[in-house]
């Protein structure tokens, strides 16, 4: 149990960046679909800087970079050209999957030193929690931190207020003063870096090295854990972690049906989007029908002015 | 302007938008080739050479042409109602499935076995699709998700139809199933590998989908919905009814493409037996700007890029991943300059002569 929470906690660090980073940018009002596509171009990026310079600082920097730029591409397009974000971000998605798997080949098979663990003193000997949370590694504790940070930012500050303002009622945000497109071009790159650590995260850190599609259908996941995670950081992180547990599941079944390895590799992805998309909601919603003061907690509704563009009159 | 004024300047714009977007995807991908030590020239001319090069590379250019058109030409119609069917990669996968059933497990004439793989492939693309329109429609789920739910489903279940039931004699492996019986295989012109029957099928297919939203009170209507759910419904449309529908013409020309995909292009069952082709169908469908009569040529030439990139890999080393990038360039390209036009004429006061956005259409 303790083990299976340890690598739990671990394996969905590279999600919870993800989820975490497009919350930010969708909260902002902007919906960057090409998340699928960004991530494993990120997870190449990071992986071969590191590689190429021994440097995983840098490695991480070249992900976040590629992440962003690809981020600030929807931004460019969603608020100076108005071109529908969907088509945009379906196209980089297209795109970038396809550059990661062109250009990486001379890198499949190659090893760098991944990210070192490092427990924390004296909190790492605290009985089960001590293993689970601060027995990890640099990366691990800086998703968990990247939670609460963002969760404190986004409803605890003047900052945060702003975000919202411009996600949910633009020409009000306008009106007071806050300059919407900024913002908006603001957090799209922001969650857009996010988005490029989690490649790295997972080129360098869970999942070690790189071949084609090493990330694939993660960031398909990631969308769908945002939307269903209520843009709120704390709740899409919990649907990072809930994922990471059906894989250990998943992984752990393999013992029992060996000859089901492959089919139970997948299984998570569809058992996990199906979950979400027909039952979590339905549930939620009857939970708030029944206690309407959970609603401001469990509350679904997307921000009002998501995917819509802002023109300044 | 006049009315005829305004036409002439559309089309002028339209033109001058296609021009420089080729431009610009030329300039990029020229770039990145001379970045990467390659002679864009010769990149080109491998290109050309494997996709249209010789009869065979004509025949193999048709081959992947098929599957492509047939699932754009079907994205078509669901784009007009409006809906992002996103699943079509799951709903090509289904069709192979259905057809793979019918290859193994039916025999007869061969016209009637390979009749009944295509008819198998189309329902069962057909359905497919309209799981995904159930849930948006009753579930109110967003087609996106539930369609790539629906296409996750749909890769596990091939994986597992190759290891489990349908796994070689003796050898559990993911790389395919036994060849289908020669009967069921779709029968080929002489040595070349195209067949005339998918051809027939294909170009069916799109004259149908163009006559359909183009020239029937069903298409009108299909546009209405695509443009105001809202609206058609006061109007007296019935809505579910519409959408339902568009999902599953959208999955039947799916599904065939999966079908003549495994029993046209493979010969027995593999696990990625669409290997992205609905992903670049959604490509197509979005370069071609939801009309019917531009997704036939657009498929062939990502069909040449697609077929000749394995040239690039013969002569320059270049992964055949390489075609996506070309592809995903130039439709990029497309989109930044139409926006890029777009404001322009915003700029200059004037209502811009085409859509302003990149959304669904209504004119076909």
């Amino acid at each position: 149990m303790e083990e299976t929470l340890h690598a739990i906690v671990r394996d969905a660090s590279p999600l919870v960046f993800a989820v975490v980073g497009e919350t930010l940018t969708e909260r902002a009002g902007v919906v960057n679909l090409s998340l699928d596509g960004s991530i494993l171009l990120s997870a190449l990026a990071g992986f071969a800087v590191a590689f190429e310079t021994g440097s995983l600082l840098l490695g991480f920097g070249a992900a976040a970079a590629v992440g962003m730029a690809v981020a600030l591409l929807i931004a460019y397009a969603s608020i100076q050209l108005r071109l529908n974000q969907i088509a945009v971000g379906f196209v980089l998605f297209q795109l970038c999957t396809s550059m990661a798997n062109a250009f990486g080949n001379s890198y499949v098979g190659e090893r760098v030193k991944g990210v070192p663990a490092q427990e924390i003193p004296g909190l790492a000997d605290i009985p089960f929690i001590g293993r689970i949370l601060f027995d990890q590694d640099l990366m691990v504790y800086a998703s968990i931190i990247f939670i609460f940070v963002t969760y404190r930012f986004m409803f605890r500050s003047r900052h945060g207020l702003a975000l919202q303002g411009v996600g949910e009622r633009p020409e009000a945000a306008h009106a007071r003063g806050i300059p919407v497109n900024r913002l908006r071009y603001l957090y799209t790159a922001v969650g857009g870096a996010f988005v490029g650590i989690a490649g790295a995260a997972w080129s360098l850190d869970v999942k070690l090295g790189w071949s084609d599609n090493r990330t694939g259908r993660f960031g398909w996941i990631a969308l769908a854990i945002v939307i269903f995670g209520g843009w709120h950081p704390i709740r899409a992180a919990f649907g990072a972690y809930l994922f990471a547990g059906l894989q250990n599941w998943a992984i752990q079944l393999q013992d029992t049906f060996p000859n089901l390895t492959q089919v139970l590799g997948i299984m998570p992805f569809p058992v996990m989007i199906l979950t979400l998309v027909l039952v979590y909601r339905d549930w939620l919603q009857r939970l708030t029908d029944r206690f309407p003061a959970l609603r401001p907690v469990l509350g679904n509704e997307p921000p009002a002015a998501i995917g819509t563009t802002f023109q300044q009159e | 302007m006049t009315v005829v004024a305004r036409k002439a300047a559309s089309g002028l714009a339209k033109n001058r938008v296609g021009l420089i977007s080729v431009g610009v995807a030329l300039g990029f991908t020229g770039v990145l080739l001379l970045i990467l030590g390659e002679n864009p020239l010769e990149a080109a001319d491998a290109l050309y050479d494997g996709s249209f090069g010789s009869t065979e590379k004509i025949a193999d250019t048709l081959v992947a042409w098929v599957p492509l058109t047939l699932a754009a030409i079907g994205l078509v119609v669901t784009f007009t109602a409006g809906m992002w069917n996103i699943g079509v990669e799951g709903q090509v996968i289904a069709g192979a499935i259905g057809a793979a059933f019918v290859a193994r497990e039916v025999s007869g004439p061969s016209w009637m076995v390979v009749a009944l793989t295509i008819v198998a492939a189309a329902v069962a693309g057909g359905l497919w699709a309209l799981l995904a329109g159930l849930l948006r429609v009753y579930g109110r789920v967003n087609e996106i998700f539930g369609g790539l739910g629906l296409t996750f489903v749909a890769e596990g279940i091939a994986i597992y139809l190759v290891i489990g039931p349908w796994s070689r004699t003796g050898v559990a492996s993911t790389s395919g199933t036994d060849p289908y019986p020669e009967g069921a295989l779709l029968p080929t012109l002489g040595d070349l590998r195209v067949s005339p029957v998918a051809l027939v099928v294909t170009v069916a297919a799109v004259v149908a989908v163009y006559y359909l939203l183009r020239g029937t009170s069903f298409g009108l209507r299909l546009r209405a919905v695509g443009q105001s759910m809202k609206s058609s419904h006061l109007l007296g449309i019935p809505t579910v009814r519409y959408l339902l529908a568009a999902f599953v013409i959208g999955g039947l020309m799916a599904g065939i493409a999966g079908g003549v995909r495994t029993t046209g292009f493979h010969g027995r069952f593999v696990p990625a037996v669409s290997g992205g082709f609905g992903y670049l169908a959604i490509l197509i469908a979005l370069l071609a700007g939801f009309k019917a009569k531009w997704v036939a040529p657009i498929a062939l030439f990502f069909a040449a890029v697609t077929v000749g990139s394995s040239q690039l890999q013969l002569r320059l080393g270049l992964d055949s991943a390489f075609a996506g990038v070309v592809q995903g360039v130039l439709v990029l390209s497309v989109l930044f300059v139409q926006g890029w036009q777009a404001r322009r004429s915003r700029r200059a006061g004037v209502q811009p002569p085409s859509a302003p956005e990149f959304h669904v259409e209504p004119e076909i």
